[in-house]
């Protein structure tokens, strides 16, 4: 019988493994996003392709399918061989996430007014000057509700990979109610809250992002 | 910046001076509609050209074509003797010695107006910051919003903002400032702060190049008027001469109407 509030350590040590997860695989996503939806307005036909491609191949499989690849497939290929579980559901997390996080910054692209790239253009600015001064930093600052939206989607998801042998807050839940079943609930509320505090500060995040940038859009 | 010899006020003759924008045959479409047809116009150092025309005549086309925000079907445009450069790094360098003024300001609205102003010295001239903002505050002193330096366009007014993108223009060093109908989106009281910055310009002999419907400006800045209309250059003369005494049908037709109420 383990009980979840006497052995406390082990639901902080999970929800540390969640946090790392959520984490790394935002930071993954938030870069390689961004790059996608660069590329997908940018002025090079080949790019555009290629994040276009991307985006639909990967928006539109489950994120289980994205986790047999890289946890199961790509080892099969040599890929990602020997790499530590962590880092295997921050790539499967990230690559998943990225078309959504490019989707919500080109969505903020499509808000920034075309003058704005114009003007930057006129004062002799290249594409990519233009995209990193001008384009990106309003169009993030017009993102920041579905951004905030998709990371707290991402951060749920990372609960998939407790499938994959990660201990996060899933699978140490999981294991608390195999190994104590009379305390379902109990067991089930403190992962719960866990869960909602963690998105609650992503939202809390995004409020005060909202608010400091009012006045400079 | 050689200073042409002509009188600041209208009657200078047309091809005084050496050709720094030259547009030779340019055509463009949308579609089915033909924008600009057979343009020819040559605009001297030093030199201010009012473009005028009812609305639909092609004039803002015009004036975006000469730093290809608006690229053309055919024939040629020169600035300083150099053909425009198809998309990418010889674009961005030739843009960055054409200065634009647009109808709607287009300041960067994430930036304070310092920043609007050192912003394209910093990363496309690759000044160092203290070297920017130096010359930054020059310019926005001599536009008249030193004082608004820190805060963000939106906090100013039309032609406070309209003034700050002159400067952020002129922060480039251009070699010629384009107009887009720079007060056309402003309310009356603010009209002349804006024309009295560009009448200053035009009087420290910078070439310009200016799409308005402001006649008086036309009057007192132009070295010369081109009136356009269905895409074509109908007319071109000193102020003087086109405002009191048109050739074209079109163009009586159309200073008939907006200086008569």
């Amino acid at each position: 019988m383990e009980n979840v509030l006497a052995n406390f350590d082990l639901v902080l040590k999970a929800f540390w493994l969640t946090i790392q997860l959520a984490l790394l695989s935002g930071l993954v996503a938030l870069v390689l996003g961004t790059l996608l939806a660069a590329m997908r307005v940018g002025p090079i036909s080949v790019l555009r392709g290629v994040a276009a491609t991307y985006v639909t191949l990967v928006r539109n499989t489950p994120l289980l399918v994205m986790c047999i690849f890289v946890f199961v497939a790509a080892p099969n290929l040599g890929l990602f061989v020997g790499m530590p579980f962590l880092l295997k559901g921050t790539i499967a997390v990230g690559l998943y996430t990225a078309p959504f996080i490019a989707e919500a910054i080109r969505s903020g692209v499509n808000a920034v007014h075309l003058g704005q790239a114009e003007a930057a253009r006129a004062i002799g600015m290249t594409f990519g000057q233009n995209m990193r001064y001008v384009v990106l930093p309003q169009a993030f600052r017009a993102s920041v509700p579905p951004l905030a939206s998709t990371l707290i989607a991402m951060t749920k998801n990372t609960s998939v990979v407790a499938v994959f042998g990660l201990m996060e807050a899933t699978a140490r839940m999981r294991d608390f109610v195999n190994k104590n079943s009379d305390d379902t609930m109990l067991i089930f509320l403190v992962f719960a809250i866990g869960y909602v505090i963690l998105v609650e500060l992503i939202s809390f995040a995004a409020y005060g992002l909202e608010r400091r940038w009012k006045a400079a859009r | 910046m050689t200073v042409t010899d002509e009188a600041p006020v209208g009657g200078g003759t047309p091809r005084s001076g050496e050709a720094l924008v030259e547009l030779a045959d340019v055509q463009k479409w949308y579609g089915q509609l033909h924008v600009l047809q057979d343009i020819n116009l040559t605009v001297s150092r030093g030199e201010v050209v009012v473009v005028i025309g009812p609305s639909g005549s092609g004039k803002s086309t015009l004036c975006r074509t000469i730093n290809r925000l608006e690229p053309v079907d055919s024939g040629r445009i020169l600035v300083d003797g150099s053909p425009l450069p198809q998309e990418g790094k010889a674009l961005a360098r030739h843009r960055a010695d054409v200065g634009m003024v647009f109808q709607s300001f287009n300041l960067f609205a994430h930036k304070t107006i310092l920043e609007n102003v050192t912003l394209g010295p910093i990363k496309v001239r690759k000044q160092s910051k203290a070297e920017a903002e130096t010359r930054a505050r020059e310019l926005l002193e001599r536009v008249g919003v030193a004082h608004q330096a820190d805060k963000y366009p939106a906090q100013l007014s039309g032609g406070q903002q309209q003034r700050v993108a002159i400067a952020r223009a002129l922060a480039m060093e251009p070699k010629v400032m384009l107009f887009d109908e720079p007060t056309s989106a402003l309310d009356p009281e603010m009209i002349k702060e804006v024309l009295d910055v560009m009448v200053d310009l035009a009087e420290r002999g910078m070439t310009m190049i200016v799409v308005t419907h402001e006649m008086g400006f036309a009057r007192t800045a132009a070295n010369r008027v081109v009136f356009m209309a269905d895409g074509r250059i109908l007319e071109t003369a000193d102020p003087e001469t086109f405002f009191s005494n048109p050739e074209s049908d079109r163009a009586k037709d159309f200073l008939g109407k907006i200086l008569k109420h």
